[in-house]
């Protein structure tokens, strides 16, 4: 396999250093998208949203046209559009956000004329200064040029478009949670049913709630055809997509490429991509969609970079961030951290999760730090198998929300993989990497 | 149900009459100050619910305070018809919203598995001694909180530190020691506003699709769809 000519949908901007101005964006064919849509019927629009088969990129990678036929028989009143990006080593929509708020403005208007809907909210990280000056100063100049607001391009339609910051809970990236937020209070998720967003969403009325990069995707959709996207990639996954790759690679960044025509070893290794492993070191391990999925090996590195492909080796694309450790990785303390995350991020409302998550973080401190015992390990996955029955996968839960079956993702990949590691730190009463 | 007589207005005690005015409240705010309410006031005008401002009034009142003192989530409390225990307890929920006071610049060093392969434990231990605070702590001089963050999104530039929420790029030891030279004598003040400050770009329009047309527009569309529906039904049957 090899790197395609793809063309870069959402990422053909970004060599431009104004690529936020409407002016840039206006000359590199802005809001034309929006300008054909108003001529189609929403319908139609949505059409070819369902043609282009576009997965969410939110991580779930649900068909963003499902999402939306399941509303189109009873009129929406809400679309949010979750821009929480916080899943560990995820940083494409923070790009997305900055540095091309109008083509994210651009997308949340066609889905709105396609769904009819009156009112958006823009959710977006709190800890995103730059991205929230950068995406109300954008909607600012949207309002002034007739894009958003009342009877836009002369259409007789009509949105309005509200930029919400969050306030720094990792949670309030799980849909339920960010609508929870959005009303005001604690990012508690809902259990679903009856909770489905689309059913009983923010104020309790339809709302459909979308990713920003999925947003992102729709004004090239509009403009080039459903088709078009649904021509690139293969099977179920469509169309570029953004990958993050982060950790001991010597070109870390965002990446967009086909999908399943690239591999993950040219997304590590191809010189235009990631450029290979630092200081001539081996891959050890990586993990292929944010912290929350089990963990690749070398063996596995020949895998494409399709959303069944993954899922079929017994992980996920998830967020699209990928983290390559190398061989001078202590696999423990990597677990250790990832686990941490977990416990602080828990909302609390679900004991497996609340109190599962502390327990093990706390042991596996304990053998990263050399105070370990060799019966951790069976504790370790009794403890994940109290949040997660059967450490199947995909993950059974016993939670409100997908947080808690999260968690043994990287503690059962490591245990797996790297067994001998913990032995190690446990009998010699330390880490051997310090 | 039986029918009953309609409802008699009940006199009410003026100040909870006050409360009840749905975010144009005319009640008294003793720690806003008349700026803060009305950028507070334009925000709520935004939402169909005004609880749903609270989030972004919380900001509002950390831009002012630096942090949320008691006294303005009493005042958000007012403004949006809720208790300040409810205020509290959305804001207990989130990082970013501090009910203790921090220092000027909140310094957020991301320890987790991106910047952990790339030297942040190393990172956070030099902040700890240099700045003689453990993670969590304020300098003596108020000037500095250190935070042991999590993924701040920004994993191509690791170790990756925020001051403020605003990135401040891959950072090594000693290019740590100058940022916090430069946060104390004033240098980065254009670009990292002080602690509590977080969107310095107004909104510079209030809502303006017609709440009340779009209602009947979308009926008639509704309309509209189940003739075509029931059109095109009648043609295949």
């Amino acid at each position: 396999m090899a790197i395609t000519d793809a063309p870069k949908i959402i990422t053909g901007r970004l060599d431009h250093p104004d690529s936020h101005t409407l002016d840039r964006y206006l000359a590199t064919g802005g809001y034309e998208g929006l300008r054909k849509a108003l001529t189609m019927t929403p319908e139609a629009v949505a059409h070819e949203v369902d043609t282009a088969s576009l997965l969410g990129r939110g991580g779930a990678g649900f068909p963003a046209g499902r999402k939306w036929s399941m509303l189109r028989k009873n009129p929406v009143t809400y679309l949010v559009v979750n821009g929480d990006e916080s899943e560990p080593a995820t940083f494409k929509d923070h790009l997305l956000i900055e540095r091309d708020p109008h083509q994210l403005i651009e997308g949340v208007m066609i889905a709105a004329y396609a769904l009819q809907v009156s009112q958006v909210f823009i959710y977006l990280r709190g800890e995103f200064a730059l991205g929230l000056e950068r995406t109300q100063a954008a909607l600012n100049d949207a309002y002034s040029h007739g894009a958003v607001g009342n009877d836009i391009f002369g259409s007789g339609f009509s949105v309005d478009v509200v930029v919400h910051p969050g306030a720094g809970a990792y949670i309030c990236g799980e849909e339920t949670a960010l609508l929870e937020s959005l009303e005001g209070k604690r990012g508690f998720p809902r259990i679903k049913p009856p909770f489905f967003p689309a059913a009983i969403g923010l104020y309790g009325e339809p709302t459909v709630v979308n990713n920003v990069e999925t947003m992102s995707n729709l004004p090239w959709i509009v403009l080039n055809g459903g088709a078009a996207f649904a021509a690139l990639g293969e099977g179920r996954s469509t169309g570029t997509r953004l990958f993050a790759l982060a950790g001991h690679v010597n070109n870390p960044g965002v990446f967009e490429i086909e999908m399943v025509k690239t591999t993950f070893h040219d997304l590590v290794y191809a010189p235009v991509l990631g450029g290979g492993i630092p200081h001539g070191r081996e891959l050890k391990a990586f993990i292929p969609g944010g912290v929350s999925a089990p963990w690749f090996g070398p063996d596995q590195i020949d895998i494409p970079l399709g959303q069944d492909e993954v899922a079929d080796a017994g992980s996920m694309l998830g967020s699209g961030s990928v983290v390559v450790m190398d061989d001078h990785t202590c696999a423990v303390r990597a677990s250790w951290r990832i686990t941490k995350f977990f416990a602080r991020e828990s909302c609390g409302q679900c004991t497996p999760c609340r109190e599962g998550s502390g327990w093990l973080e706390k042991i596996m401190e304990r053998i990263e730090t050399g105070h370990g015992r060799e019966e951790d390990l069976d504790l370790l996955l009794d403890a994940c198998d109290n949040i997660s029955p059967g450490l199947a996968w995909p993950p059974q839960q016993t939670t409100i929300c997908v947080l808690g079956p999260s968690i043994p993702s990287s503690i059962g990949s490591a245990i797996q993989m790297f067994r001998d590691e913990f032995l190690v730190h446990i009998k010699e009463g330390g880490c051997p990497f310090d | 149900m039986t029918d009953t007589a309609p409802p008699q207005p009940q006199p009410q005690p003026a100040a909870v009459t006050a409360r009840r005015s749905n975010g144009a409240s005319t009640a008294t705010l003793a720690h806003l100050s008349r700026a803060t309410a009305t950028r507070a006031r334009n925000l709520i005008a935004l939402y169909p619910e005004p609880r749903s401002a609270l989030i972004p009034l919380c900001h509002l009142a950390q831009e002012q305070e630096g942090w949320l003192t008691p006294g303005v989530m009493v005042d958000i409390a007012a403004l949006l018809d809720i208790t300040p225990a409810e205020v509290f307890g959305t804001a207990t929920f989130y990082d970013m919203l501090h009910t203790e006071p921090v220092g000027t610049h909140v310094v957020s060093v991301c320890t987790n598995v991106a910047c952990l392969l790339n030297g942040a434990l190393e990172l956070l231990e030099h902040a700890e001694s240099t700045l003689g605070v453990n993670a969590g702590g304020t300098t003596a001089d108020g000037v500095i909180t250190l935070e042991e963050a999590e993924c701040l999104a920004d994993c191509d530039a690791t170790p990756c530190v925020q001051v403020n929420h605003r990135y401040v790029g891959a950072q090594t030891p000693e290019s740590f020691d100058a940022l916090m030279a430069d946060l104390r004598s004033g240098a980065r003040s254009a670009d990292i506003p002080s602690h509590g400050t977080l969107n310095r770009v107004e909104r510079t329009t209030g809502l303006q699709a017609d709440r009340g047309q779009i209602a009947t527009e979308r009926a008639a569309m509704a309309d509209a769809q189940s003739e075509r529906a029931a059109a095109a039904k009648q043609a295949g049957s």
